[in-house]
């Protein structure tokens, strides 16, 4: 079984974004970049897959600048196999990304693609979904489990009111969601190994398919910023500020 | 044009996230139809009292009853081409379908927005909320996910939409609805719920939550956890708030044991009102809270339960 997996480079989840001061966008200069973390548990269930014998061979693929190169040998050196650069502009938008996704997928001809359920700078939550339905594939997001039996797979899935599980027909498209599995750190020999193995570039534009942009961005500011509130002494004076001065119960 | 708003339910009766989606619709346009694909043909009259909406598009079909994505996101497509908005709620069901339904209109969705400026522009929270972004959409079909809590949702009652059958149910041979596990609770919904009571790390064990469960139940309240609650296996999935799990806004919000990681903010943050009750006086959770209690939650719990 061949895995596709498209990861994103993203800012780190510990840095608090700031509006750049002209407020035209976000300010990303000299910010630390990872791996989008539900990328993480997607090459690590994609590595798990492999190791317990079911997959034979995984593919990592991104969309984005040169930089992302980065993140591309991360997930080399965590387990995937090779890696596949595809060069665009900064920031495209999902559905650019889920068009040139459907063109690896074309060309690799993968069993299954996991990839994360969104990633943490947009939050927007659609490139597994869109690419889904421009490949006319099954899709279950948000897993929490997966188990592949023959050319099934058998996914949980984390809903609002609980969990739901789906089958759904290989070829097929997952995306994780946090209790999937607990990602591993690469080892430094792993690394190093990293190094040798072979990442390929693409340009987006000879891909033979439409990059516009269909949205811009007018502004980015902050949201209203709360109060400070009071600390308060003790379950007596909070039970009274509650009643009496917020009356909230 | 008219909106199309996607009825998110459970066979039986609409959700409230409908409502607020609704809500956000009438900001667009006054002419407001409602699509209701299920198995049950007594959902789609029961819809048709939902206050503003002019009609209900019904599709009833014993194959829509998991309302997989597969079957409703080509429903979508075919249905959507006559108006100029599509709407869903920003809920695992919106989520899961409208990315779907976006790709094959060629559109580009936009996700989760928290305000209406005008047909085309719109307010959504993007990095865990940290930046509030307005964004522009030049797409002739807009797909959006509504943020639930920044609209006052509409009233069930009041309305009388008229009620026009669509017939063409698409087949989906590539996915199938094996099993669920709802959890079932007498408290109130998460995100529809007057007073939550949250649990973290510091609850140390599932166990431990039932001394916010005393709590919640004097006062009506229901229970969320944060992602490291979750994590930890103390509760599970479905408590989860923050901005990978639900996003609430409710009157009274009280954080126990949560140090307010801007992920769990992300989620909560436009509560009314923000308790925090966390031994470590240096939580970020106090920044963000009206009231904060340094105290041990072992101490300060159960003399809480017995003073309210």
């Amino acid at each position: 079984m061949k895995i596709l997996v498209p990861i994103k480079r993203v800012v780190d989840y510990n840095v608090k974004v700031r509006p750049l001061s002209d407020n035209s966008n976000v300010d990303l200069n000299n910010v630390k970049m990872a791996v989008n973390p539900f990328c993480e548990i997607a090459v690590e269930e994609a590595v798990r897959l492999k190791e317990s014998g079911t997959a034979s061979e995984i593919i990592a693929v991104t969309v984005g600048t040169s930089a992302s190169q980065e993140q591309l040998r991360t997930a080399l050196a965590l387990g995937c196999d090779r890696a596949i650069l595809i060069e665009s502009e900064e920031n495209p938008e999902p559905l650019v990304i889920a068009k040139a996704l459907a063109k690896i997928f074309e060309e690799e001809n993968p069993d299954l693609i996991i990839l994360g359920k969104q990633a943490i700078d947009g939050d927007n939550n659609q490139t597994g979904q869109m690419l889904s339905a421009i490949l006319d594939l099954p899709q279950a997001t948000f897993a929490s489990k997966l188990v592949i039996e023959g050319q099934t797979a058998n996914v949980t899935r984390e809903i609002d009111g609980g969990l739901q599980t789906i089958k759904v027909n290989l070829p097929a498209i997952i995306t994780t969601d946090l209790r999937l599995n607990e990602p591993r750190y690469a080892s430094l020999p792993n690394i190093m190994k990293a190094k040798k193995k072979e990442l390929a570039t693409k340009n987006i534009n000879d891909l033979g398919i439409d990059t516009s942009a269909r949205t811009e961005i007018i502004s980015v500011e902050l949201p209203p910023e709360r109060e400070a509130g009071i600390k308060v002494e003790s379950v007596d004076e909070l039970v009274d500020k509650l009643k009496n001065e917020a009356k909230a119960i | 044009m008219s909106i199309l708003v996607i009825a998110e339910h459970d066979n039986t009766s609409i959700r409230p996230s409908t409502l607020n989606t609704i809500a956000a619709a009438k900001l667009l346009d006054d002419d407001i139809h409602l699509f209701v694909a299920t198995n049950n043909s007594e959902l789609p009259n029961s819809a048709s009292t939902i206050e503003t909406i002019s009609k209900v598009i019904s599709s009833v079909d014993d194959t829509l009853e998991h309302q997989l994505p597969e079957a409703l996101a080509p429903m979508i497509k075919e249905v959507a081409t006559s108006y100029s908005h599509v709407l869903a709620p920003a809920t695992t069901f919106g989520k899961n379908l409208m990315p779907r339904a976006s790709a094959l209109l060629d559109s580009q969705q936009i996700s989760d927005i928290s305000g209406v400026i005008d047909q085309d522009t719109f307010k959504r929270p993007i990095y865990a909320g940290s930046c509030i972004a307005t964004v522009k959409s030049n797409d002739s079909v807009k797909l959006i996910t509504v943020r639930a809590t920044a609209f006052d949702p509409v009233q069930l009652s009041g309305g009388s939409a008229a009620v026009e059958s669509f017939d063409s149910v698409v087949s989906n041979d590539k996915s199938e609805f094996v099993s669920e596990e709802i959890a079932k609770s007498d408290r109130p919904e998460l995100t529809a719920a007057d007073v939550i009571i949250s649990g973290g790390r510091g609850m140390q064990s599932g166990d431990n939550f039932h001394l916010l469960e005393t709590i919640a139940d004097k006062l009506g309240a229901a229970v969320g956890a944060s992602r490291a609650a979750v994590d930890a296996g103390f509760v599970p999935n479905d408590y989860q708030v923050g901005q990978t799990g639900k996003i609430v806004a409710p009157n009274l919000y009280i954080a126990v044991g949560i140090s307010g990681a801007i992920q769990h903010l992300a989620g909560m943050k436009d509560s009314k009102v923000i308790v925090a009750i966390n031994k470590d006086e240096d939580a970020p959770i106090f920044q963000v809270a009206d009231y904060g209690l340094v105290a041990d939650l072992f101490n300060a719990l159960p003399e809480l339960a017995d003073k309210i």
